[in-house]
């Protein structure tokens, strides 16, 4: 203020008003904006104390459990030397015939799963977009339904599958099959929602019925972006395949638990090392297909 | 304009089949990829061993325990359930926490802008992406074998398994940082440091905190389960009540989880709206 009193006579009376009552504006805006700031860092030293006590972590913990973890994660990997070194690799990789085919069955797990799931989506996707359904209802019981098979986390539904369906990769591509009918019908839905709604009015205006209206309006317009988030889910789905044997629902999982709970310590990183190299393989060939599909898109557009 | 007759099109179509139908190698590309899709599809389906009889005595197993779950029923377990989510949610905080942190400075590492040298870039992107390979759950089971059982392994699962995706997201935002600001705190005189903290940091900071808000909901999901390896929370009190087939109380720790993370979903969409138009401002 001080400032503003001194320039006073510079100042037509009005401007000063005026300028007075923008740098009264200012201030508030600052105070309320510093409110929330000390709002939000309220509630995060509330979390972080709470989440500390509640999970007994502590720094002398922390201090003596990470070289712990180092210590076991460099006790996995096998003494290799230079003058027996196939030999020495032959060991590591003993069971690799046995590991490669449970990692075909992982992979295939991801795959029957993301397809299976991803078909079903498709079907429901278009009574979960807002601007193709005019039923309320079918669309509300549409998105819960789809929220449903999402939030369950994907191993729950495979503990109760394993139970169902027996032991085996069959529980596990269930599994996958559902969590994924969850996640992809909610992106496919939210891409049916940003198509351009005039090939829709065209086709509802040469009389075409519903379904006509999904096939020849929408699902042209909306494919490109399937078959992205149809790759992206692919390699989602692999990695969390490799988990789902932990709780006997086929893959590698399995074959990795007994490892870890019997102190194989080679065996571990044997496995994990092959699992890292196929999930990046598949990784990389799936993003090269989306960039490519992506791009073809964008080349189209313009 | 002039109007053409189905005859007129059916002439045309016979006299240059080339124009109405795609090349050859092309159409034949397409049924290839159709076919083995279908056979990839096929085989897997066979190998895992899917048949319409498993699905429907499944099913009826699965309506079986359905019947068995309804009235979801906390027993008298509900305080020691509530406790087991704080749980959860501790884990789930710590760790995202733990990973941001540790992964800021990777991030900077990571940054082609910051980093010029390509073969060191392509080598830590690719060394980044390699850990991604690796499922929570595995981490999991590594860290409560290394420190024992307990939350505290699944916050360090949780810290480890985020914090070389966090680098690349992290990389990736300040990659794409606009060079104005920056150059602009070097031409008034400003160190390197300067150059990060006042023309990098407040552009990626929203993005950075957008992300990390985004991972907490996830890694939320994802501590539901850790527990099923022993890694602490809700997923060892889900998994016991499974293992003696008390599917009521099953059934009500699965609702629990359901509400838990649609209500933190909710906030942290809120959260996460506020900063992204506080950044762009007001539309």
């Amino acid at each position: 203020m001080s400032t503003l009193e001194r320039a006073a006579g510079r100042f037509a009376a009005g401007q000063l008003e005026r300028l007075r009552s923008f740098e009264r504006r200012y201030g508030e805006e600052r105070a309320r904006k510093r409110l929330w700031t000390a709002l939000y860092a309220a509630l995060f030293t509330v979390a972080l104390i709470g989440s500390i006590v509640v999970s007994d972590f502590n720094l002398p913990g922390l201090m003596s459990g990470l070289p712990k973890a180092w210590a076991y994660i460099v006790g996995t990997l096998p003494r290799l030397s230079f003058e027996t070194f196939g030999a020495d690799m032959a060991n590591w990789y003993w069971g690799l015939q046995y590991w490669l085919r449970l990692l075909v069955e992982t992979v295939l797990m991801g795959f029957v799963g993301t397809v299976l799931g991803g078909s079903v989506a498709l079907l429901l996707c278009f009574s979960a977009s807002r601007n193709l359904v005019e039923r309320t209802w079918i669309y509300i019981a549409a998105r819960r339904s789809l929220e449903f098979c999402r939030t369950v986390p994907e191993l729950v539904f495979a503990l109760i599958f394993v139970f169902a369906f027996g032991l085996g990769p069959f529980a596990g591509v269930l599994a996958i099959a559902v969590h994924t009918v969850g996640s992809l019908g909610k992106l496919f839905a939210e891409v049916n929602e940003n198509v351009d709604p005039r090939p829709i009015e065209g086709v509802r205006a040469a009389g075409g019925n519903w379904p006509m209206l999904m096939r020849l309006a929408v699902v042209p317009q909306a494919l490109p972006n399937y078959a992205s988030y149809f790759l992206l889910r692919l390699e989602i789905n692999v990695r969390g395949a490799s988990a789902l044997g932990i709780v006997g629902a086929g893959g590698i999982g399995q074959e990795l638990y007994v490892a870890i709970r019997q102190f194989e310590y080679t065996d571990i990183s044997a496995i994990m090392l092959l699992l890292i190299a196929t999930v990046s393989i598949i990784d990389i060939t799936c993003e090269s297909i989306r960039h490519r599909l992506i791009g073809q898109d964008l080349k189209q557009g313009f | 304009m002039t109007a053409i007759t189905h005859g007129e099109l059916a002439r045309l179509k016979r006299n240059n089949p080339d124009l109405f139908q795609r090349p050859l190698p092309v159409r034949l590309r397409n049924w290839g990829l159709w076919a083995s899709f279908l056979g990839v599809m096929a085989f897997g389906l066979w190998w895992v061993d899917a048949n319409p009889m498993r699905v429907i005595e499944g099913l009826n197993k699965l309506g079986l325990l359905v019947r068995l779950m309804i009235p979801p029923h906390p027993g008298d377990g509900f305080w020691e359930y509530s406790y087991a989510m704080l749980e959860t949610l501790g884990m789930a905080f710590l760790g995202t926490l733990i990973a941001a942190v540790v992964a800021v400075p990777l991030g900077f590492l990571g940054a082609k802008n910051v980093m010029p040298n390509w073969l060191f870039h392509f080598t830590l992107r690719r060394f980044y992406d390699g850990f991604r390979g690796i499922d929570g759950l595995v981490w999991a089971l590594i860290f409560v074998s290394a420190v024992g059982l307990g939350p505290f392994a699944g916050v360090l699962a949780i810290a480890v398994g985020d914090v070389m995706i966090f680098a690349k997201l992290f990389a990736e935002a300040i990659e794409n940082v606009d060079r104005k600001p920056v150059e602009g705190v070097r031409a008034s005189g400003g160190s390197t440091v300067h150059a990060m903290r006042l023309g990098v940091l407040p552009q990626v900071f929203p993005v950075m905190v957008s992300h990390v808000l985004y991972f907490f909901e996830s890694n939320v999901r994802s501590a539901t389960i850790l527990g099923i390896v022993g890694a602490g929370g809700i997923g060892l009190q889900l998994s016991d009540r499974i293992r003696i087939n008390n599917w009521q109380e099953a059934a009500f720790i699965i609702l629990m989880i359901l509400v838990t993370v649609a209500v933190i979903d909710n906030l942290s969409r809120r959260i996460r709206m506020k900063i992204i138009n506080a950044d762009t401002g007001p539309k």
